[in-house]
């Protein structure tokens, strides 16, 4: 850190990035506060309504409750993934072969189309054509997605799992790798137990890692849209219909440009809060080191 | 430009928004600010706070709107008197 | 590090002392055959693990070779009449294969365009401290962080009005929203790693900056841009909200072909299997080449 140069023309570098990302970012954002504070006929019609939109927005109920499903799914399958994850690195083999077989098929999911991986649990939670829905059945459990609003978040949180464990379970594992030899055989002359070695030794390691996987778990379950959409099409009635999905229902599906871009902005201004909060810690823990 | 639906408060809002930061960015220029840390549990330099204090008056005035009939502007001097004292003290 | 090196010491101070060596010695082995259990309890646990995250994909490789009849009439692990015909459904349809051949040409104008412009950028913030770094680096972050849902409102109005419409290079722009700052993210990884004291003396050599940038400095962060590469065509294949929303004919990409399979006889259950493992493919034929490098990607470059 302290061997940078200060060059305030290194922003010519960096100004190409600023010119693409602002083109897809700046104009639609201040454009979407533009519909905001609009009630918006055509292109030429429109009258200025101030904040009655954003009023409505926070007092809509569909949206509070879209918002509560949403964290409760952030933190269901952060409290499922982290744990799982690490108990997966733990379990990689280290060395030779296996170790890069290993890697390989557990990164398979990370790589599906996420419309396809909700393909891939429609088919495979259906009773009728489906491994797991036909186990399901078999083992005497009433189980159908489609109907149950249970059973439809027990089959997304599923889903989720499924897809984005290896991610968690990836970051640990190139963290496990980062510690030396050595601290193990200091903890088998100390005779330390598997718990100690693990609290003492590999969780500090994984401090940095399990931040940016929280992080980055937390961020993309918070803008879940694809999966589910496909799998359950948020029903059955509204009980797997999270954020985006009330988002683009609003702005796709019922045109309301005004009341969806007042959505928007509240949405991205919760994304951004989170965003920073992370984005300092992390910060802060490589200023540390 | 059409297709934006421009209007005159929004237009109004990131024009501040605009000469704010080519104010921070010639402020910096001229004094390069070091970082501290005041009432805030963090050390912080000037743009720090500003973005802090920015995205705070947001959530107020979002509070605002959702639990208060009151006028908009109030809120908004509220969120002056909040940036300077997270400017000066923060 | 002071812990580990006193340990290191310690050892021949051990060897002095044989006698303490035969007492520990059955205590040794007893932690080796705790040790053993504990590597095969874990394989154990890693193949059922494997085989539960594999299992879903195999069920979907298995009814793209089955007929429907045979789908619906029960479940099998194996197909009976094992057949290509979904397959060759695809591949003798251009409304089918076009959608393969659109969503590459855009993920691979994307990963083109998020490459040239991440790598100067990439280099500035490795390299030089500048007014509002920082700043910018996090608008970056938040930018990769926030929902496309949110920017989907005017997304079309903007491509719209610039006549995109409908084009390769409409989403590949768009899905810049968030593979650029990967990009940026990753390789400012990767090149936080080459010693500054490489440029320095490339500059005294009497390289002008984009001579020494082509010549030597990419060359040495090779496996970076490989990586990077990797992950913008990664994050733009899996990609499907914007991808559907700026495109309605010519550049239709795969992912909304396939809700094609909806038809008034019901799910066309083998040929929709059968696209959706084509679209698993490339990811599967170059996870290989950046294995050891995954983690560091999909953590923005930060482990």
């Amino acid at each position: 850190m302290q061997t940078k140069v200060e060059n305030n023309k290194a922003w010519f570098l960096v100004l190409p990035v600023f010119i693409i990302v602002a083109f897809s970012a700046i104009i639609p954002l201040m454009t979407v506060v533009n519909y905001s504070v609009q009630d918006i006929f055509d292109q030429n019609t429109s009258y200025f309504v101030g904040a009655e939109w954003f009023k409505q927005v926070m007092l809509d109920s569909r949206l509070h409750d879209a918002l509560i499903r949403q964290f409760l799914f952030s933190l269901t399958i952060l409290l499922i993934e982290i744990p799982l994850g690490i108990g997966v690195a733990l379990m990689m083999p280290t060395k030779g072969k296996s170790a890069s077989l290993c890697l390989i098929l557990v990164a398979i999911p990370l790589l599906i189309p996420w419309n396809v991986v909700g393909t891939i649990w429609q088919i495979f939670g259906r009773e009728d054509i489906g491994l797991f829905g036909a186990f399901m059945s078999t083992i005497g459990v009433d189980y159908n997605y489609a109907s149950d609003p249970f059973d439809a978040w027990a089959t997304v949180v599923l889903m989720d799992v499924w897809h984005w464990t290896p991610l968690v379970a990836l970051l640990c594992y190139s963290g496990l790798r980062a510690i030396p030899e050595v601290y193990y055989q200091a903890a088998r002359i100390d005779q330390a137990s598997r718990w100690a070695v693990f609290r003492y030794i590999q969780l500090p390691k994984l401090t940095n890692v399990l931040i940016i996987g929280v992080l980055l778990r937390f961020m993309d379950s918070f803008m879940i849209y694809t999966e589910p959409f496909v799998l359950t099409g948020g029903g059955p009635g509204s009980s797997t219909t999270f954020l985006s999905q009330a988002l683009v229902q609003q702005a796709i599906g019922q045109f309301d440009l005004g009341p969806a871009a007042a959505f928007s902005l509240v949405y991205f201004l919760i994304i951004l809060l989170v965003c920073w909060v992370f984005y300092t810690t992390i910060m802060n823990m490589q200023k540390d080191k | 430009m059409a297709w934006m639906s421009w209007t005159l408060p929004t237009a109004l809002f990131f024009i501040g928004i605009g000469v704010i930061l080519v104010g921070m960015t010639a402020w910096q220029i001229a004094s390069p600010c070091v970082e501290r840390r005041g009432f805030l549990p963090l050390d912080t330099t000037r743009g720090d706070r500003l973005f802090i204090g920015l995205l705070s008056s947001a959530f107020i005035h979002l509070a605002f709107v959702a639990l208060t009939d009151a006028n908009l502007m109030v809120a908004t001097v509220l969120c002056a008197i909040w940036m300077i004292i997270l400017m000066r003290w923060g | 590090m002071t812990q580990s090196s006193t340990t290191h010491d310690s050892k021949p101070s051990a060897a002095k002392y044989g006698t303490a060596e035969t007492i520990q010695a059955p205590v040794y082995s007893h932690a080796e055959r705790k040790a053993r259990n504990a590597t095969r309890r874990s394989r154990l646990g890693m193949v059922l693990y494997l085989v539960l995250l594999l299992l879903p994909i195999y069920w979907l490789l298995n009814m793209s070779f089955k007929t429907n009849t045979e789908i619906l009439s029960g479940l099998s692990f194996f197909p009976e009449n094992f057949t290509l015909e979904n397959y060759a459904k695809i591949f003798g349809d251009p409304t089918w294969y076009m959608g393969y051949i659109n969503s590459t040409l855009y993920v691979v104008m994307n990963m083109v365009i998020s490459l040239l412009v991440a790598l100067p950028a990439a280099y500035a913030f490795s390299r030089y401290r500048f007014v509002g770094d920082k700043h910018m680096f996090f608008w970056l972050l938040s930018n990769r962080m926030a929902p496309p849902a949110v920017f989907l409102l005017p997304f079309f109005q903007l491509y719209s009005s610039v006549g995109l419409f409908d084009t390769h290079i409409a989403v590949a722009l768009a899905h810049c929203l968030f593979n650029v700052p990967l990009a940026v993210w990753i390789l400012e990884g990767f090149m936080s790693g080459v010693p500054r004291e490489i440029d320095e003396t490339a500059y005294i050599d009497g390289y002008s900056f984009p001579k020494f940038f082509v010549r030597i400095f990419i060359p040495l962060i090779r496996s970076g841009i490989g990586v990077t590469a990797f992950f913008c065509f990664m994050f733009s294949w899996v990609e499907l909200l914007l991808a559907r929303t700026l495109t309605s004919v010519e550049a239709k990409p795969i992912a909304a072909i396939m809700t094609r399979t909806v038809s008034a006889s019901g799910m066309d259950w083998g040929l929709l299997a059968a696209a959706g493992v084509l679209t698993i493919i490339p990811g599967m034929l170059v996870i290989y080449f950046v294995r050891n490098h995954v983690a560091k990607g999909f953590a923005l470059g930060r482990v």
